[in-house]
């Protein structure tokens, strides 16, 4: 019925100077589905995601999102279905006014003026920073920061909705109104992230990354308390798992 | 070594302004053609990075001083001449706007001095024949030495004519070119070692960097630059002989034009001390068009008081102090004024 | 000053930028043409016009007072920049020495009068360049451009460039900050030691191009940089682009200080 998943069909990469970050790699997230990404630092994780939208092609093996199998000359369509917010906000937030920034997306679409107003409105409202509307991004607070780039994406309206350690700037409080923020979206969301926590509240099922491929892929509940898979991956228990 | 707009003639700042958007131009259109979109956001972000590396601060070996770089060479090694110029000019425009360095209608000079010198001429011309694709680090060091010198010393040369032909300062000529040349060899000797030791450590760190943005994606074919660069000489021969004929005949272009406009329209009727000031003026920029004082030989004979400035008695002089007193006075109450009534709004 | 002071000072400013007042609300391009018009103007006369320049102080103040612009700080940052033109203005009292005018009895030379002429020629440019970025936000200026016909990619290099300049100017500080920390006490810093820093530096920025490339990409960068941000020149702007030519034009043509002058001149007994 629907069409938002996305496919990886033992998806290898190498990047030019020899490196294979990606060694076969094969899973597949269904509709409205949340998923968690983790490894340790240099697992591919970030390489992985950069493929879903299409920066990365697979030396081999293939990437279905959707219906379509990604390709050179798929990437534009696979864009507006993926939608990624990037580690760093100030990387992600490049325009020099918040309203500038969360417009670009969908002005690239080639929407009308008027319909690119209202997205961009109802982005903002959606992360609660319309009133951040005129200002440069960098008077913003890290939190700020973040929930901007999660707009600038969501103005795209894309089916998949991909993070890349979405809490890494942020105080606890901030990441704790990300989390009810991201609990909120109806979109298929697909997180990296080292914060295990954010990952059993958010997502479902987690997938774990070494050297380039799946090591772990089930229920987040199951593998975020096996302790000995965790320590493997240089990862430590869920502190809310710790306690008991 | 910042032009600034105090010591300019408009006629200067406005020839200056006109080749440095024709740059501009022209740069923009080199680049929309023979881009990848890749390098839209590297050359924005590397104007920041100079404009970062600005503010670290050296020591300058044997003097005690401190310096910073300019990065007009780094640039242009790294990013090809148009990128280069661009973001060195948008470096310039921002400093112009957020540090009033030298000011906006200097601004055009600035960019000249400082963007077409190691761009288009000492890029292509010395440091692309002797070093492009060189894997010698001494031979990168002397070539980015005399690449540096030679474009700061065309830089420095530069702001000496356009001081020198705006003619709002004293200095001769040869004076102040003894006074520029030998800071800005220094300068220039400096900011070649940082330049040389910044390129050597990038391509031994990360060579295909600026293989990838210069050498094997050129940022407009050969020919293109070549011909830019004679564009460039043809166009300030011509600068040059305009703003020459222009400086002898009519020292000041929108002077002249002005005082043309007050001479033609005469009023008619005169207030006696309203008069005064307007024949004042009047005889002044008639015997002294422009600049340029003839002291004592044709004075008018009514103002034989002051013999060295005949436009200018003791009385006009001493209204000129009450004057002063009265326009900046009322300039303040408006300034407090204004002030209060904000206040009061708050 | 240090990295730290000039890094806030240029925060300052920006901060100022976006305060919303008649001045700030006014359109970038009227703001930026007026600047222009009265740069010219101030620059047009000789160099020995003291009292002719006086009346254009009315501009700046205006701008100040009206854009809550704190006065303190714009001398302090006019002061910062005043070295080159007072090195260069210096030489003409000595060079130019013929006696022109006595006042109360002090002799003053010609180069004194253009050496003042310099001066207020540099604080009302100079007031007038910060002021324009005082009371103008850099993205409202950079799309005053675009509109007056500079290319749009030399524009979006500028909205690049001042979006990162806060962003990699941080990252030089925590690299000073860094290096300051384990060079203990040793002031400056090597020619050798800066240049490895601006290297690093170097590859941060590269690698930050990037990824802000790649996040371009992800959201359907092709080439260009749309913005729908609108400014409407609205009648309001109109009339402040013609009340400052009608000045600029009646001080530029009738010596206005003289006239006070002579007008006091004449009531007092």
């Amino acid at each position: 019925m629907s069409h938002h998943f996305v496919e990886f069909k033992d998806v290898r990469f190498q990047y030019p100077d020899g490196t294979e970050a990606l060694k076969g790699v094969s899973f597949r997230i269904t509709h409205g589905e949340s998923v968690g990404i983790v490894g340790a630092n240099g697992s591919g994780k970030s390489t992985l995601l950069l493929h879903m939208n299409g920066y990365f092609l697979p030396s081999k093996g293939t990437v279905t999102v959707g219906d379509i199998e990604l390709q050179k000359s798929t990437r534009q369509e696979v864009r507006r279905k993926v939608g990624i917010v990037f580690q760093n906000p100030d990387d992600q937030l490049f325009m020099p006014t918040v309203y500038d920034d969360v417009s670009f997306g969908p002005l690239n679409l080639g929407m009308s003026p008027e319909c690119v107003k209202e997205r961009v409105h109802e982005a903002l409202t959606t992360v609660n920073c319309l009133d951040l509307r005129d200002k440069p991004p960098h008077h913003l607070s890290g939190g700020q920061k973040s929930a901007v780039a999660i707009a600038s994406v969501i103005a795209m309206e894309p089916d998949i909705l991909v993070m890349d350690e979405p809490a890494a700037y942020l105080d606890p409080r901030s990441r704790r109104s990300l989390i009810t923020m991201l609990k909120t979206f109806v979109h298929t969301k697909i997180i990296a992230s080292h914060d295990l926590d954010l990952i059993l509240d958010v997502c479902a099922r987690c997938i774990v990354i070494r050297d380039g491929i799946v090591v772990a892929d089930g229920p987040s509940k199951a593998i975020l308390s096996d302790r000995t898979l965790l320590e493997e991956n240089n990862l430590e228990l869920p502190l809310s798992l710790q306690r008991c | 070594m910042h032009m600034a707009d105090a010591l300019l003639s408009p006629a200067v700042g406005a020839t200056f302004w006109a080749g440095t958007l024709a740059a501009i131009g022209l740069a923009s259109r080199n680049l929309k053609k023979n881009i990848d979109d890749k390098v839209i956001p590297l050359m924005g972000v590397m104007g920041a990075f100079i404009f970062a590396s600005q503010m670290i601060n050296f020591t300058i070996p044997g003097t005690g001083s401190s310096g910073h770089i300019g990065g007009g060479m780094i640039l242009a090694i790294i990013l090809g001449p148009a990128a280069a110029f661009l973001a060195i000019a948008s470096v310039l425009t921002v400093q112009g706007l957020f540090f009033a360095d030298g000011g906006l209608l200097a601004l055009g000079c600035n960019i000249w001095n400082m963007g077409i010198y190691p761009c288009f001429i000492v890029y292509p011309l010395v440091y692309k024949p002797l070093a492009g694709d060189s894997r010698s680090s001494v031979r990168i060091l002397a070539v980015s030495v005399l690449s540096t010198v030679l474009a700061l010393q065309l830089g420095a040369l530069s702001v000496v004519l356009e001081t020198t032909l705006s003619g709002k300062s004293e200095l001769p000529f040869r004076t102040f070119i003894l006074l520029m040349q030998p800071i800005h060899l220094a300068i220039g000797i400096v900011e070649g070692f940082i330049t040389a030791a910044v390129i050597n450590y990038v391509r031994t760190a990360q060579p295909e960097i600026i293989g990838t943005s210069a050498a094997s994606r050129p940022l407009g074919p050969e020919v293109s630059v070549k011909k830019l660069v004679i564009a460039f000489f043809v166009f300030a021969v011509i600068t040059g002989g305009f703003l020459s004929w222009f400086a002898s005949s009519h020292p000041d272009g929108l002077e002249w034009a002005i005082q043309k406009i007050t001479n033609s329209r005469e009023p008619a009727g005169r207030e006696p001390g309203t008069a005064q000031v307007l024949k004042d003026i009047q005889g002044k920029t008639t015997v002294f068009p422009g600049y340029g004082f003839k002291p004592g030989t044709d004075v008018p004979a009514q103002h034989k008081q002051v013999p060295a400035w005949p436009g200018i008695d003791a009385g006009k002089s001493l209204a000129g102090v009450f004057g002063a007193i009265v326009v900046l006075g009322v300039i303040i109450l408006i300034g407090i004024g204004i002030r209060m009534i904000r206040r009061r709004q708050v | 000053m240090s990295f730290d002071e000039e890094y806030f000072n240029i925060g300052r400013l920006d901060r100022l930028s976006y305060q919303d007042t008649i001045v700030h609300r006014l359109d970038p391009r009227a703001k930026v043409v007026c600047t222009a018009l009265f740069l010219f103007t101030v620059i047009s006369f000789s160099k020995y016009e003291i009292t002719a320049l006086l009346p254009f102080f009315l501009f700046p103040v205006m701008l100040t007072t009206l854009g809550d612009i704190p006065i303190g700080f714009l001398l302090k940052k006019i002061a910062i920049v005043s070295p080159f033109a007072i090195f260069i203005g210096i030489f003409n009292p000595v060079l130019d020495t013929r006696t022109v005018v006595v006042i109360a009895g002090i002799p003053l030379s010609a180069g004194w009068i253009s050496f003042v002429t310099i001066l207020l020629k540099f604080v009302l440019t100079i007031s007038a360049a910060l002021l324009l970025i005082a009371t103008t936000s850099f993205p409202g200026i950079c799309h005053a451009l675009r509109r007056l016909g500079v290319p749009a990619v030399f524009v979006s290099q500028l909205l690049f460039l001042y979006r990162y300049l806060f962003v990699l100017t941080e990252e030089a500080m925590r690299l000073v900050r860094a290096k300051d920390m384990r060079s203990f006490g040793s002031r400056g810093s090597s020619m050798k030691v800066v240049a490895r820093l601006i290297g690093t530096l170097f590859f941060r920025t590269v690698e930050r191009a990037e990824r802000i490339y790649s996040a371009m990409l992800a959201r359907g960068f092709n080439g260009d940089m749309p913005s729908l941000k609108e400014y409407r020149f609205r009648a309001v702007d109109g009339l402040y682009v013609s009340l400052t030519v009608l000045f600029l034009v009646l001080f530029r043509l009738y010596p206005v200080t003289d006239l006070f002058g002579h007008f006091i001149q004449e009531i007092l007994p």
